[in-house]
């Protein structure tokens, strides 16, 4: 390798800096990682600039609405009072990818955050399943500008009140907006405008007041009414949002679309905490082998390299679980990078323990394909449930409590040893899995030419009922979406016992 | 936003309202929700990080404030809607009720306004030729005076000075008499010219000039009455107190000054200060006229109706002893709803009283109510009727024309 001259020297950075530093960064992560990324768009900005991006969920547009404001007062008020500090960077899972650099950031920062988010987020969306299956890097953006464009419409010709009472409700319901077994189909600007058009010509084509006055057809006899029923609208369904979109008997056209807006965007987020710890390791270790590659080949100095450590360190504190700073679960930065440094030591030098526990990958000699692997094929769930070895459940020190509530103390039952290791790798592997995380709520019958109530079911696991008051304002959405009453019953998965019922009508308004 | 301030209506931030500041509103009322649960009973496992001393089969004492394990473990719902509601909005008190008053409106305040015009204001109105001594604007008046001079050519007392002094240097010296001689003619003119001309002439005054500009009363007095006899319980009075509070913060946006009176009565009515007025439990029986007279008196006393601005609110669960209903409506058409803006008629009652059906003054006050539109009256069971009976009083009618 050859000792290549200083890319920059000092902390202050032009935009010649960023790009020497790029280009440099750049090399390494495809020669030498063979990482394969969107096409990289990067901007500078600034704190206030930050903020805003940090608002919009990460994004730079979005339609307008009220709980935006309110997130944008909470970040703001705790970074002025000095609770939290911002990002370096932020990254949007675009093609072309999108990474805003904090302008205050030093020249050696703005390479660790160029590899970081430049190219290990990046890579990891491009590259890994869940990525690829629910979301549409390259059409995000056109369909965020169609969005905010097409509230904003809506708001001058029916009212913000109207928007913002379709938009409140939707939104309580954006972690049921996704077909979770089904896939999702790419979308794409041109079929969604072309696809509403065509909605409001077949409304407009179709309709004829004859119909009106027909008879209504007598029903089928003989059948069972309710499997029919249930058949007739794909019940049960367990996305919310699709379901009244397509089947709320009182909605507008434009409320469903709005409905629709909420739901593919609430899709596009569905991967990210799915893969968090990996998203993160992937990111950090990318970062860090990076930099120190270019150390190695003399391109930063000592200076630099030691601000990379520093930095790194930071970011990948794990406090332990009785420390002040300890937060509930682990730190995922700290999680995934152990790991993925694991993956690596266990690929070129693996001791005993190592080919006894991962035999398929324990010296194969290549740490980088190895990764690239991983960063694919799994979730947060699958990869620790394969990769947590017990020398970082050592390192960690990890241990498991059991808590029953019939007992009056908690219980270790589980510790870093030889009994404890497969014990805590799967309670931990489970603790990511959302099939456990997530809500199970669906809508499990309605009678369309009766009463039309909504009825929906909560599968609940191990006792853990819905947050009463909020379940109870959610239902109200619900029902002001549907139009009719509705009613939610929380139902034991195991025995079918009816734990609790929740009820909502629609509010009439005057 | 404005609905969030209506609702903090509701939570106690009333008492804020009276106090000037900053209000704030809690993020709660901006609540998100959604579907997410809550470990409540049964069994989990939590894995943690950092074990120092934990043996297999140990056991653990739960950390104080609920089920979570070590500050671990709790569901990320849960953890988010605490944070939320740790977090404030901060209006100040300004901004708070532009939103809170955003459409409400005094009725008949215009119409009011336009006759009382009793009281007036001096306003500077521009200069003149004459006027009291005090009033000389003097920088005018001199610049006036130099014109003059100038324009009539008054010598300058230096020029003069410096003539005196040729002269006599002249005179000392005593050489050519021709000279001393015109020199003296050119004194005795000068003179003459400063004798004309007068420094300050009287065509030179000028002084400022004042008129009386009628101006409208921004004063207000607000009457309290109130009925503290045993059938009042505490939380009647709350109600009452609420709806008193309302109406003064609103008026005080309308006006500079308002006035507060506050009149309790039983079978005799007093003015009392304000913490006795809330405060002070009475019994004995109920006779609302007492309070009206006691209403006229002070008005008559201390309001001229041609400089204030007058409301009242009475507030009342409705008993009166019978022979006194009438009394008190015939005060009421009378002496009180000529000279007041706006009466109004607030009935606090728990649901027994409702059951009954109409309380004697509310059958007594219903026909008047509907005569005279300056009687409004309402009734509020609950804390969160007061702020909709208070909106429905004021809220701007479309048709005032």
């Amino acid at each position: 390798m050859t000792i290549g001259p200083l890319l920059y020297s000092g902390t202050d950075w032009d935009f010649a800096t960023l790009l020497r530093s790029y280009d440099a960064i750049e090399r390494i992560a495809t020669d030498e990682l063979g990482l394969e990324c969107y096409p990289n768009r990067i901007e500078v900005i600034s704190s206030e600039q930050m903020l805003d991006v940090y608002t919009a969920h990460g994004m730079p547009l979005t339609y307008r609405h009220w709980s935006y404001g309110k997130r944008f007062l909470q970040h703001e008020s705790s970074y002025r009072r000095g609770y939290t500090s911002l990002a370096y960077e932020v990254v949007i899972n675009s093609n072309p990818c999108i990474s805003y650099l904090m302008e205050e950031n030093t020249a050696t920062m703005q390479a660790l955050v160029t590899a970081h988010a430049a190219f290990g987020h990046n890579h990891f969306f491009r590259n890994n399943h869940l990525f690829r299956q629910w979301t549409e890097a390259s059409a995000i953006l056109d369909y965020l500008a169609f969005a905010r464009s097409y509230i904003a419409t809506c708001e001058d010709r029916f009212g913000t009140a109207a928007v913002e009472r379709v938009l409140d409700a939707a939104h309580s319901l954006s972690r049921h907006g996704v077909h979770r077994h089904g896939g999702s189909r790419p979308m794409n600007l041109k079929s969604e405008e072309k696809r509403e058009r065509e909605r409001l010509e077949y409304d407009e084509s179709v309709y004829d007041d004859l119909w009106r006055t027909l008879p209504d057809t007598k029903p089928v006899q003989g059948m069972d009414k309710v499997a029919e029923r249930q058949r007739r609208l794909g019940l049960p369904e367990e996305n919310l949002l699709h379901f009244l979109e397509k089947s709320s008997p009182r909605l507008q056209s434009w409320e469903r679309e709005v409905i629709r807006i909420v739901r593919l965007i609430a899709q596009y987020f569905y991967p990210q905490p799915q893969v968090k710890v990996m998203n993160e390791g992937c990111a950090t270790w990318v970062h860090q082998r990076i930099m120190t590659r270019l150390h190695e080949t003399g391109q930063i100095d000592d200076a630099a390299f030691l601000e990379v450590l520093h930095s790194t360190s930071n970011v990948i504190m794990q406090p332990g679980f009785d420390h002040p700073a300890a937060g509930p679960g682990f730190n995922p930065y700290a999680l995934g990078y152990a790991v993925m440094t694991d993956i690596a030591r266990v690929c070129e030098a693996p001791t005993a323990e190592d080919r006894k526990w991962f035999p398929d990958i324990a010296g194969n000699g290549d740490p980088t394909g190895t990764l690239r692997h991983v960063w694919a094929n799994y979730r947060d769930e699958s990869f620790l449930l394969q990769f947590l070895s017990p020398k970082v459940m050592r390192e960690f020190r990890m241990f498991r409590l059991l808590d029953d509530t019939a007992e009056p103390t908690l219980l270790v039952d589980a510790i870093h040893d030889d009994e404890g290791y497969r014990d805590i790798r799967r309670a931990l592997a489970r603790s990511y899995d959302p099939g456990l995380n997530d809500s199970d709520v669906q809508v499990i019958d309605v009678d369309l030419t009766g009463d039309r109530r909504l009825i929906l079911e909560h599968r609940t696991h191990a006792g853990q009922l819905l947050s009463h008051k909020d379940a109870d304002a959610t239902l109200h959405y619900i029902a002001a979406l549907w139009g009719y009453e509705v009613r939610l019953q929380e139902v034991d998965a195991d025995t079918e016992a009816v734990l609790a019922t929740h009820k909502a009508s629609p509010i009439v308004s005057v | 936003m404005a609905n969030a301030a209506r609702v903090a209506i509701d939570k106690n931030t009333l008492r804020e309202l009276g106090q000037g500041g900053t209000v704030t509103i809690p993020a709660d009322v901006l609540h998100e929700p959604s579907f997410h649960t809550v470990f409540t009973s049964g069994q989990r496992e939590i894995v943690l990080s950092g074990n120092k001393q934990f043996s297999t089969g140990d056991r653990l004492k739960r950390p104080p404030g609920g089920a979570g394990g070590a500050g671990g473990g709790e569901g990320d719902g849960q953890g988010n809607g605490e944070a939320e509601d740790g977090f404030r909005f901060v209006l100040t008190r300004d901004e708070f009720l532009d939103l809170f008053f955003e459409d409400l409106e005094l009725p008949d305040l215009i119409k009011r306004q336009i006759v009382a015009t009793e009281t007036t204001t001096l306003t500077r109105a521009g200069i003149s030729m004459d006027g009291s001594p005090s009033r000389v604007d003097m920088s005018r008046t001199m610049r006036q005076s130099l014109a003059r001079r100038i324009g009539l050519r008054r010598p300058k007392p230096v020029e003069v000075r410096e003539l005196e002094e040729e002269i006599a240097r002249r005179e000392a010296s005593n050489d050519d008499p021709d000279r001393l001689r015109a020199l003296r003619l050119e004194l005795e003119v000068a003179l003459r010219r400063m004798a004309r001309v007068p420094w300050v002439d009287p065509i030179d005054m000028r002084y400022r000039r004042f008129e009386q500009v009628p101006k409208p009363s921004t004063r207000a007095v607000m009457f309290c009455l109130m009925d503290v006899s045993g059938s009042m319980s505490e939380s009647m009075k709350d109600l009452a107190k609420r709806f008193f509070l309302l109406l003064h913060v609103f008026l005080q946006r309308r006006y500079k000054r308002v006035d507060v009176v506050f009149i309790r009565h039983t079978e005799v009515a007093e003015e009392v200060p304000e913490e006795v007025f809330f405060t002070d439990p009475r019994t004995g029986g109920t006779v609302v006229s007492t309070a009206l007279a006691e209403f006229t008196r002070i008005q008559r006393d201390r309001y001229p109706v041609a400089s204030w601005n007058i409301y009242a609110a009475q507030a009342s669960d409705g008993d009166n002893s019978g022979s006194d209903t009438q009394r008190a409506v015939a005060m009421l058409e009378t002496d009180i709803l000529p000279v007041v803006q706006h009466f109004a008629y607030i009935e606090v009652s728990l649901s027994a009283a409702i059951v009954r059906g109409e309380t004697d003054l509310w059958r007594g006050y219903a026909p008047l109510a509907e005569r005279m539109p300056k009687l409004a009256m309402r009734r509020a069971m609950e804390r969160r009727d007061i702020f909709s009976v208070f909106r429905d009083l004021f809220a701007r009618r479309a048709s005032v024309a």
